[in-house]
């Protein structure tokens, strides 16, 4: 998040609570993120484990006395999802919502507001892209247009 | 882009006049919902409809609202607390506990310029001088707000405290200034009023946080609010003007605002555990220009690039 150009830039992933470099800096060059960029918990891609996630990200926001960061989710209209529109620190749930209202809906952007603590999301491994998002590529079955049109089936 | 009359607030017709001091803020961003894929995206920017300062520049301008002797001198009151409380908040920037707090209170003090700039706007047009005219080209004993405005920051504390003194004092005053039989009054005010809704939420989560946290922050928040409180007094002072006004149906007498700020205020302070401050009041005089020594300085900073360079626009 940059005051000065007011965009939100601070886009944490979901699971790594805090890779982003101080208050999302992004001109602050990545290495000063370092110290805190090594807590980032990553959640392998086989049997999840919250509870380290959790507790790693915990030890890391107490020993800076900082407010735990929490992922935001804007509905910009009726009918729509809500997206996640980025991340910020709050102290707790209700100052989220509070803090989220004035970062992420300043230019009339919303009609709803989620916010969820970013160490209860668990997310997929990017490195292990491979075997979680490579599998179906080249399985055309699985897409309706591979298969042809019967003769005289109506209504298909 | 053109400006579409959809940007077009319905209340007055009124159209933004793109020669004025600050453009015309509907260009720009007016077609950022329409192209593409714009309601897909939770960043989507639209202007919305609303009674900007620019429509009752314009409006006064066109001669199409002009206050009366007395409508001005209100609105210059009203014009000049938010001021000077915009300029207070503003130095929060960059100095907040967090980012996230910065954000919060620079929005608050953006709100209370904003009603600052259509209170002056239209209390310009008495003589015909702009906001800009009255904001930056009057001395010290020309400004009307009163002293709790004024009121340094102090710690985050004392801004809350002051924050939550006044937005519950401006809440009161503009929800019944929305039914005022001066038609641009209550249009500011309506806008207003649901802004300082926010302020007073914002301001109450910070009490009771603070009041309930650790023994650092109350005992902060208990100072805090004893350092305002003799302020709180000057807030509900009726005079002449205000009762000239009152009989008019164009404002609320001051003092009528009280009970209803008691009974609130005195709840939230209930649930954060403390007291009503038990202090002597201040002895005021801000409306008729007599303010304390801290607006000087304040006006001093605020008004410096204006005065240096005349004209000047950015």
């Amino acid at each position: 998040m940059s005051l000065l150009t007011d965009t939100p830039t601070s886009q944490a992933r979901p699971g790594t609570p805090v890779v982003e470099a101080p208050h999302g800096n992004p001109e602050a060059p990545a290495s000063s993120a370092a110290e805190i960029a090594n807590e980032a918990a990553k959640v392998p891609a086989g049997p999840a484990t919250p509870a380290a996630a959790t507790a790693e990200a915990k030890a890391g926001a107490e020993g800076r006395n900082v407010w735990p960061i929490w992922e935001v989710f804007v509905r910009s209209s009726r009918g729509l999802s809500h997206v996640h529109a980025g991340s910020l620190h709050a102290p707790d749930a209700a100052m989220a919502l509070r803090n989220a209202r004035d970062l992420y809906t300043r230019r009339n952007e919303g009609v709803s507001i989620w916010v969820v603590p970013a160490d209860a999301i668990a997310s997929s491994d990017p490195d292990a892209k491979g075997s979680f998002f490579e599998s179906p590529q080249g399985k055309d079955y699985r897409h309706a247009t591979y298969y042809t049109k019967s003769e005289g089936v109506k209504h298909l | 882009m053109s400006t579409p009359e959809t940007a077009v607030p319905a209340s007055a017709g009124l159209h933004a006049d793109p020669h004025g001091g600050h453009g015309d803020i509907s260009v720009g961003v007016s077609g950022a919902g329409t192209s593409g894929d714009g309601t897909a995206s939770a960043t989507r920017i639209t202007p919305g409809n609303a009674l900007r300062p620019e429509d009752i520049a314009l409006a006064v301008s066109r001669g199409a609202a002009k206050p009366g002797e007395d409508v001005a001198e209100l609105a210059l009151r009203l014009g000049d607390d938010a001021l000077i409380l915009a300029q207070r908040l503003g130095h929060w920037i960059s100095r907040a506990p967090e980012l996230e707090e910065d954000v919060a209170l620079g929005n608050i003090a953006l709100d209370q310029l904003g009603h600052a700039r259509s209170f002056l706007s239209y209390a310009g047009g008495l003589d015909g001088r702009s906001e800009d005219d009255l904001a930056y080209f009057r001395s010290e004993q020309e400004f009307r707000s009163v002293e709790l405005f004024e009121q340094p920051n102090g710690d985050f504390a004392v801004t809350i405290a002051r924050q939550f003194v006044v937005s519950y004092y401006q809440f009161e005053l503009y929800r019944r200034l929305a039914a005022s039989t001066d038609a641009t009054l209550a249009g500011i005010a309506a806008k207003a009023v649901k802004e300082v809704d926010y302020h007073r939420d914002h301001s109450t989560q910070w009490v009771l946080r603070l009041a309930l946290g650790t023994d650092e922050s109350r005992q902060r928040m208990i100072r805090a609010f004893k350092v305002i409180w003799p302020y709180v007094d000057e807030l509900f002072r009726d005079d002449e003007l205000t009762s000239r006004l009152s009989a008019a149906g164009a404002a609320p007498q001051p003092s009528s605002l009280r009970e209803d700020f008691d009974r609130l205020t005195g709840e939230v302070l209930a649930e954060a555990e403390l007291d009503v401050p038990q202090v002597p009041a201040a002895r005021g005089g801000g409306r008729q220009g007599k303010h304390s020594e801290h607006l000087g300085y304040l006006l001093a900073e605020m008004q410096v690039l204006a005065r240096e360079h005349p004209g000047a626009s950015w």
